[in-house]
C-alpha cells in the first residue's frame, strides 16, 4: 500500500522556457533539453572575429554541411555534462580496479614477454593519436554550430586525452618511462606510423568543423578502434595470454561502443537532411576512410603481420555495412 | 625467467608531463602555422611553451570522479528543493530580480566562455596550456547548464525567466554583458586569456561571484547558493589558471609587457562596467543584504586588488588605468543604475522599484558621503509621482555608450553634478560614450566598436518605435515580466503561496 505525503500544492505559472516549449510545447523539459537547446548566442552578434573577418563569431557556414535546425543532431546518449560526468566516473572506477588488479596481482610480469612487447608497441605510440583526436573535437566544440551538436565533442575530446592517459598509464606498467620514449620515438620516426602521422597531421589542419569530425570520429576511430581494441587486443593478443592487456584497455573497447552511437546518430540526421549534405558526407568519409585503412595497414601488421591486409579489408567491409546504415552509400 | 627490475619513481610533476605535454609532438607534415594559424596575429612572442608552469595537475580520472561526486551532490539538492517548494523559503520575490538578471546576461556569458576556452584550447601550441584551458571549457559548460538547471523550477512559478534566451539576443541591457564576451571572443588567444582567464576570472570574479553566491546564502535560496559551493573548486582552478597566463606571457619576452598592459587597461574597464549589475543587486535588489557595494569593493576590489598588482609590478604592470576613475564611481554608480532601471522599467524583465525608507536609510549610512546629497531627493521626488498616480517612466531612447552599452547614465568622475558624455567622430559618424575608460577603447580599436549592434537604435530603426511590437520580439510580456514590483504578479503570487505555506487560510 503506498500512501503520499502531503505537500502544499502550487499550480505552476508555466511548465517551461519559452524557448523549450517553442520545440516541444509547454511540457516539463528534461534536463538534457534544458543545458543544450539554444543556449549558444544565435542573433545579433556584435563584432566579426579579429582571427578570421570572414567569419562570423559563430557560424554555420564554416561547413559544408547545411542545416535548417542544428539542433536537429540530437545525441541519443542525452549527455549533459552531469549525465556525462557521472558515466564516466563509473567508468573511471572499473578501469581503475583493471589496473589495479593487474598490477597487485603481478599480471604485468607474467605476461609472455612477446605479448607484452607487442601491447607496447602497438598501444604505446596511440596515446599520440589519441591526443590528435582530441585537438579535433576541441576544434570542433569550439567553432560547430549549436550546442547540441557541439557539447558531445568537448566530451569527446576530454575522453580522448582521458585514453591518451590511459594508454600512458598502461606503458608505464608494462614497460617504464622508456617505453612512452620509444613509442614517442617510433610515432615520430618509426616507418610503421609514418601513414598514421600523416593522417593525423592533415586533420589538424582541418577547418571545417564537420569534416574535421567525419575525418577523425567517423573515418578514423571508425577503424583504428574496433582493429586495435577488439581485433588485436581483445582477440588475438587474449589468444596469447594476454588477457591482461585487454583489462588495460577495456575503457577504450566499451567507449568506442557507445559513442559510435552518437557518431552514427549525427551522420544519420545530418544525411537525412538534404542530398547535398549526404553527397558531401560521402565523398568525405569515402576519401577519410581509404586513406585511414592504408594508414592502419602498417600499425596492424605489427601484431597481426601478413593477416593484417585481410583484417583491414574485413574491418573496412564491416565499417562500410556501418555507415550504409545511416543513409550513406559509400 | 625476467629479472624483476623496479620501476623508477616518478614524481607528481614528472608523472604529470608524461600525461600531458609529452602527448604533443612538433608536425613536420604540415607547417605548424599550418596547425596553430591564430597564435602570431596579436605581436605575443612565446619562445619556449615548455617553461608553462602546469597551474594545477588534474588527470582526467581524477577529473571524472571529484567532478561526479559534486555533480550528485548538486542535483539531489536542487531536486529536493523543486519538491519542497524551496523558492517559498526565499526571503522575499523581490529578490529573484537579481536571478533574472543572471539568468540573463550571466549564464550565457558562462556557455561564451566555454565556447572560447574550447577555442583557445585549440590555438595555443604548448599542450599544458591547451589541456587547462579545455578542462576549463568543460567546467564552463557545466556552469551554465547548472545555472539554468538551478533556476528552472523558478521559472515555473515566476516572471521574467522564461524567455532568457530571447533576452540574451535581443534585450537591451543584456547586450552589456554579451558585447563583453562577443568582444573577448573576437579577439585573439592571448587577448581572450587575459579578458575571460586574467580580469574577469581572476581580478573581477569575487566581485561577482560572491556577492551573488553569499546574496542568495543571506536570501534562502538553496538553489543557487548549492550552485555557487558546487563550483568553488571548479572557480579556484580557473583562477590559478588565469594567473598563470598573464606571468607566462610577461616572462617569455620583455615585448609582450606593453601589450599585456593595454588588455588589462582595456578588460579592466570593460569588466568595471558589466560589474555596475552586481553594484545595484547589492544595494537595492537584496532584501537581506549581504554589504554594499563599497563594501564589497574595499575587501575584493582594493585589498585583493591592490595585493595583485602590487605581485606584478616586477613584471613592470601598472595598475589598470581607469583603476582611480574606478574608485570615484564606487558611491554612485549603483544609485545611478538603479535610478536608470526603474525609469526603464517598461522595458526589463524583471521588476524594479522604489525604495522603502528603511531601505534608504541603509543606503545613507553606507553612502554617507553621496546618497542623501544627491540620490534621496531624486528617489523623494519618484515616490510623490508615484503616490499621485503619475508614476515616473522614461520611454524616450536611451542613449547607449558604443563599447559598454550601458545608457549613458554615470556623472563626471570629480563633478557628480554633471552627467558625463564623451563623443568621438570616426569616418564621418559620431559615437557616444559614457567615460574616458569607453572612448579609449573605442579609440584604440575603432573598427572593432563601430561594428556593435545597439539595441535601442536598432529597435527604433526595424520597429518605428512600436513599443509593443519591440515586446513581442523581445518575448517580454507586458505587466508581467517587466514594471514596478509593487503590485505584480509575482508579489501576489508569492505572498499568497507564502500564506499557505505558512498558516492555515
Amino acid at each position: 500500500m503506498q500512501i503520499d505525503l502531503r505537500t502544499v500544492s502550487i499550480q505552476p505559472l508555466r511548465q517551461t522556457f519559452d524557448h523549450l516549449a517553442r520545440r516541444f510545447g509547454d511540457k516539463p523539459a528534461s534536463r538534457y533539453q534544458e543545458g543544450s537547446y539554444d543556449i549558444q548566442a544565435a542573433e545579433n552578434l556584435h563584432y566579426k572575429p579579429t582571427w578570421d573577418p570572414d567569419q562570423e563569431l559563430y557560424d554555420a557556414k564554416i561547413t559544408k554541411i547545411v542545416m535548417q535546425d542544428w539542433y536537429a543532431l540530437k545525441d541519443p546518449r542525452q549527455f549533459y555534462y552531469s549525465t556525462y560526468t557521472l558515466a564516466r566516473a563509473r567508468q573511471q572506477d572499473a578501469t581503475e580496479s583493471n589496473f589495479s588488479f593487474v598490477e597487485s596481482r603481478g599480471l604485468a610480469d607474467m605476461l609472455p614477454p612477446a605479448v607484452r612487447e607487442m601491447a607496447l608497441k602497438l598501444l604505446v605510440p596511440l596515446r599520440h593519436a589519441a591526443w590528435g583526436a582530441n585537438q579535433n573535437n576541441t576544434l570542433i566544440c569550439g567553432y560547430g554550430y549549436s550546442t547540441i551538436f557541439t557539447q558531445p565533442c568537448m566530451y569527446h575530446a576530454m575522453d580522448n586525452l582521458g585514453i591518451a592517459q590511459y594508454l600512458s598509464r598502461l606503458g608505464l606498467l608494462l614497460g617504464d618511462t622508456e617505453a612512452l620514449d620509444e613509442g614517442k620515438a617510433a610515432w615520430l620516426e618509426g616507418s610503421a606510423w609514418q601513414p598514421l602521422r600523416r593522417y593525423v597531421e592533415d586533420t589538424l589542419v582541418l577547418r571545417d568543423p564537420f569534416e574535421a569530425f567525419v575525418a577523425q570520429n567517423v573515418a578514423l576511430d571508425g577503424l583504428l578502434y574496433p582493429l586495435v581494441y577488439a581485433r588485436i587486443v581483445d582477440d588475438y593478443l587474449s589468444a596469447q595470454g594476454g588477457s591482461a592487456v585487454a583489462m588495460l584497455t577495456q575503457f577504450m573497447t566499451d567507449w568506442f561502443d557507445e559513442t559510435k552511437k552518437w557518431v552514427d546518430a549525427v551522420l544519420k540526421v545530418a544525411a537525412a537532411e538534404s542530398d547535398s549534405n549526404r553527397a558531401v558526407l560521402q565523398d568525405w568519409i569515402r576519401a577519410w576512410s581509404t586513406r585511414a585503412a592504408s594508414a592502419l595497414l602498417p600499425v596492424v601488421e605489427i601484431a597481426l603481420g601478413a593477416q593484417a591486409d585481410d583484417a583491414v579489408g574485413e574491418q573496412l567491409a564491416d565499417f562500410r555495412v556501418r555507415i550504409q546504415k545511416t543513409g550513406i552509400t559509400l | 625467467m625476467d629479472m624483476k627490475v623496479a620501476k623508477k619513481k616518478l614524481g607528481l610533476k614528472e608523472k604529470y608531463r608524461l600525461m600531458t605535454r609529452d602527448l604533443g609532438w612538433e608536425p613536420t607534415y604540415r607547417a605548424k602555422d599550418e596547425v596553430f594559424p591564430y597564435v602570431n596575429y596579436e605581436g605575443i612572442k612565446v619562445h619556449d611553451w615548455d617553461k608553462w608552469e602546469d597551474p594545477f595537475r588534474l588527470t582526467m580520472d581524477s577529473y571524472w570522479k571529484y567532478q561526479a561526486e559534486k555533480e550528485r551532490k548538486f542535483y539531489a539538492i536542487i531536486d529536493a528543493h523543486a519538491q519542497n517548494n524551496g523558492h517559498l523559503n526565499i526571503t522575499d520575490a523581490r529578490y529573484l530580480s537579481a536571478l533574472k538578471i543572471f539568468l540573463q546576461a550571466i549564464s550565457p556569458g558562462e556557455y561564451a566562455a566555454h565556447k572560447g576556452f574550447a577555442r583557445v584550447g585549440r590555438e595555443f601550441p604548448g599542450v599544458g596550456t591547451q589541456v587547462a584551458c579545455q578542462m576549463q571549457a568543460i567546467d564552463e559548460i557545466r556552469h551554465a547548464q547548472t545555472q539554468i538547471h538551478a533556476l528552472s523550477n523558478y521559472n515555473k512559478y515566476y516572471d521574467g525567466f522564461h524567455a532568457f534566451a530571447d533576452a540574451r539576443d535581443r534585450i537591451w541591457y543584456t547586450s552589456v554583458a554579451r558585447s563583453f564576451f562577443d568582444d573577448a571572443m573576437s579577439a585573439g588567444p592571448f587577448e581572450f586569456m587575459i579578458a575571460i582567464g586574467f580580469s574577469f576570472e581572476y581580478v573581477l570574479t569575487n566581485l561577482l561571484f560572491v556577492p551573488f553566491m553569499s546574496g542568495a546564502a543571506y536570501n534562502g535560496d538553496m538553489a543557487t547558493v548549492t550552485f555557487g559551493f558546487s563550483a568553488q573548486s571548479d572557480e579556484a582552478r580557473h583562477m590559478t589558471l588565469g594567473l598563470e597566463c598573464i606571468k607566462f606571457m610577461l616572462e617569455q619576452d620583455p615585448d609582450n609587457l606593453p601589450i599585456v598592459q593595454g588588455w588589462l587597461d582595456k578588460w579592466f574597464w570593460r569588466g568595471f562596467r558589466v560589474l555596475g549589475l552586481v553594484s545595484t543587486m547589492m544595494d537595492y535588489m537584496l532584501p537581506k543584504r549581504v554589504m554594499s557595494w563599497r563594501e564589497a569593493w574595499e575587501i575584493y576590489g582594493v585589498e585583493n586588488g591592490g595585493a595583485l598588482f602590487k605581485d606584478l609590478a616586477r613584471y613592470g604592470i601598472r595598475p589598470p588605468k581607469g583603476w582611480d576613475d574606478a574608485e570615484k564611481a564606487i558611491d554612485h554608480m549603483s544609485h545611478q543604475f538603479m535610478l536608470g532601471l526603474y525609469q526603464w522599467s517598461f522595458g526589463t524583465s524583471f521588476h524594479s522599484w522604489i525604495p522603502s525608507d528603511e531601505d534608504m536609510d541603509w543606503l545613507s549610512a553606507k553612502y554617507p558621503t553621496t546618497f542623501d546629497k544627491y540620490y534621496r531627493p531624486r528617489w523623494d521626488h519618484i515616490r510623490k509621482l508615484a503616490a499621485a498616480g503619475t508614476p515616473f517612466k522614461n520611454f524616450g531612447l536611451a542613449k547607449l555608450c558604443q563599447t559598454c552599452q550601458l545608457p549613458v547614465v554615470f556623472t563626471e568622475p570629480d563633478d557628480a553634478t554633471m552627467s558625463c558624455h564623451r563623443e568621438t567622430e570616426y569616418k564621418g559618424e559620431k559615437y557616444h560614450f559614457c567615460s574616458d575608460g569607453c572612448q579609449h577603447i573605442f579609440d584604440n580599436e575603432p573598427e572593432k566598436y563601430v561594428q556593435a549592434w545597439l539595441p535601442m537604435p536598432s529597435l527604433f530603426q526595424e520597429l518605428d518605435g512600436d513599443i509593443g511590437a519591440w515586446m513581442n520580439w523581445v518575448s517580454l510580456r507586458d505587466g508581467e515580466d517587466n514594471g514596478d514590483y509593487s503590485g505584480s504578479r509575482d508579489q501576489r503570487n508569492f505572498d499568497q503561496w507564502r500564506g499557505m505555506a505558512t498558516s492555515n487560510t
